[in-house]
């Protein structure tokens, strides 16, 4: 509502605003519209926000769920034996899971052996050279890749590593978890790469460096915090992979590391105890269940403290 | 440094037109113009960057010392150790410190890399040169990116100087910084101006009367005129260059 303007000539300075008007009708039915809009409004806002929070507590529902129920079946079971000794016979009390621990280590060690260089390297290709044709296709077949069953890659391990030997091995299933590595891995790289300024690789460039060895030297290592949260993330995927290890590594009731021989791991020991019809095993199950998804908690919570890195890409 | 003929396409887009100009060895050189002129593109061409973009095409010649930088079997990459750049915004690399940054160049030059003590040297040479030595000197093992905008502007062309280059291009160096860090770049390239050839582009006319010998003036990719930088300013001969100098359009 604009000020009455000073009309008198000799005004020396605008007349103050006259009292405020009482609101006519068409006023007041206006604002009393915009009221109940407004309050209506507001209570559909508090409906809708409800909604969601539920769903969210939902979502994070199965995994406390599961977190708890595994503590309470499985964590009786843990003890220093479980983590030191091997599996005892059927009707002996005691015994652990060393080599199952054991084997899942060296299986997810081998795997990320064969499968880091390889996703690491596909991904930086692939954020080079972003549009090329080359590129595209693999791009499209990392995808198809990343959403086979893990069965077959645990079919094809077994067709060129296993039958070919004539006996399972822990190198064969290194290699199956390996592959189901590579396309996560050069997602999340080729995304992390892709965040790398081309100010700072034409920094690079226009000081001599040639195109690999920015890729390399610069770019990389610019981008290494986030390539590390990526590579941790597909780790701690692979870790709890069942099916691909059934016909490779197959499981191994002795102390083994050899790469050449059948080798214990968490999810096998877990399997073949669950399904056994012995009680004591069952909570043994448990036991190693929860030593299992303690140990990918662990590899996803370094995941993201590692991603609050030093330095913050693109600022100032 | 002699461009004959240069021009430069960005896919069909044809964004520097038959650009003929002498630079001075020794001599700073400004190009000034309005927005999107082509200014940043041609000094692009001078050192062959232009090239890394996708869809980019440059024809012409580009002598130094006599050499045409575009001449079958020259490399690229060799040509950018002698041509060096610094870009408008600061690009430290930030994974690195700020001794490392300076001497990141170091490690691609031609012949025997530098020893551990060389280098060092070299740096601290450097860093003085970008006045910047006395802020940094106790940290240098710091992260680059630690530092304020200016001072990592002078840091980039810390790491420019220290390779030594022939030539050094600047793409509006102090298109981003304070004022106070303007004019120390300012002071630097007055500086330079005995040791190397400089050509820096700018936006700002005064800041070109202020540190070049000889101005370029460019417009829709064609160079104008080009004349020393008291004379061009005072007594330009072509009319747009008039009008851009006066104000009238830019």
């Amino acid at each position: 509502m604009s000020e009455p303007v000073a009309t008198a000539p000799n005004a020396a300075a605008p007349t103050p605003p006259a009292a405020p008007l009482r609101p006519s009708g068409r006023q007041r039915a206006f604002a009393e519209r915009t009221a109940t809009t407004i309050g209506r409004r507001r209570v559909v806002n508090s409906i809708m926000t409800g909604v969601l929070v539920l769903f969210s507590i939902l979502a994070a529902l199965p995994l406390v769920v599961i977190l708890f129920h595994l503590l309470k079946l499985g964590a009786s079971s843990l003890s220093i034996d479980f983590f030191t000794k091997m599996p005892k016979p059927v009707g002996e009390s005691g015994g652990g899971m060393a080599n199952a621990i054991v084997g899942t280590l060296i299986l997810v060690g081998t795997g990320a052996l064969f499968g880091l260089p390889i996703g690491i390297g596909a991904g930086l290709y692939l954020a080079e050279h972003r549009e090329a044709r080359l590129a595209n296709a693999v791009r499209f077949l990392s995808d198809v890749l990343n959403g086979l069953p893990s069965i077959v890659m645990g079919i094809f391990a077994w067709q060129f590593l296993v039958r070919p030997v004539g006996h399972f091995s822990a190198l064969s299933g290194g290699v199956a978890l390996g592959v189901m590595m590579i396309p996560m891995v050069a997602r999340t790289t080729e995304e992390m790469v892709r965040l790398v300024p081309i100010s700072l690789r034409e920094a690079a460039l226009a000081l001599g460096f040639a195109r690999w060895r920015t890729s390399l030297s610069i770019v990389l290592r610019t981008a290494s915090a986030g390539i590390v949260t990526g590579a941790l993330v597909a780790l701690a995927r692979i870790a709890g992979e069942t099916a691909p290890l059934l016909f490779t590594a197959f499981g191994n009731q002795f102390w083994s590391t050899k790469l050449s021989q059948p080798i214990s791991a968490l999810p096998l020991q877990i399997f073949s105890y669950a399904i056994s019809p012995y009680d004591e095993w069952h909570t043994l199950a448990w036991a190693g269940a929860l030593v299992l998804i303690a140990l990918i908690l662990v590899l996803s919570i370094v995941a993201r403290v590692a991603t609050r890195s030093r330095f913050v890409l693109g600022g100032d | 440094m002699v461009a004959e003929q240069v021009n430069a396409w960005f896919g069909s887009t044809h964004a520097v037109r038959g650009v003929q100009m002498r630079i001075l060895d020794r001599h700073v050189t400004a190009i000034i113009g309005p927005s999107g002129c082509g200014k940043s593109t041609y000094l692009r061409c001078l050192n062959r960057m232009h090239e890394t973009v996708p869809n980019a095409r440059v024809e012409g010649r580009v002598l130094l010392d006599g050499r045409d930088v575009y001449g079958k079997g020259v490399n690229a990459v060799a040509v950018r150790k002698h041509v060096g750049m610094v870009f408008q915004r600061p690009t430290p690399f930030p994974t690195m410190s700020i001794r490392d940054n300076v001497a990141a160049g170091l490690r691609v030059m031609d012949g025997d890399r530098p020893s551990r003590r060389e280098a060092d040297e070299i740096v601290e040479r450097a860093l003085r040169r970008a006045a910047l030595w006395d802020e940094v000197k106790d940290r240098l093992s710091t992260g680059a990116v630690a530092l304020s905008g200016g001072q990592q502007q002078r840091l980039c062309i810390a790491r420019a100087l220290a390779t030594e280059p022939e030539v050094l291009l600047l793409d509006e160096p102090t298109a981003s910084l304070d004022p106070i860090s303007t004019q120390s770049v300012e002071e630097l390239v007055y500086e330079l101006r005995n040791s190397m050839t400089v050509v820096i582009v700018t936006h700002n006319m005064q800041q070109a009367a202020r540190v070049s010998d000889f101005t370029c003036f460019f417009l829709n990719g064609e160079m104008v005129e080009m004349g020393a930088t008291d004379s061009m300013f005072t007594t330009p001969k072509d009319s747009r260059t008039e009008a851009y100098i006066t104000g009238r359009f830019g």
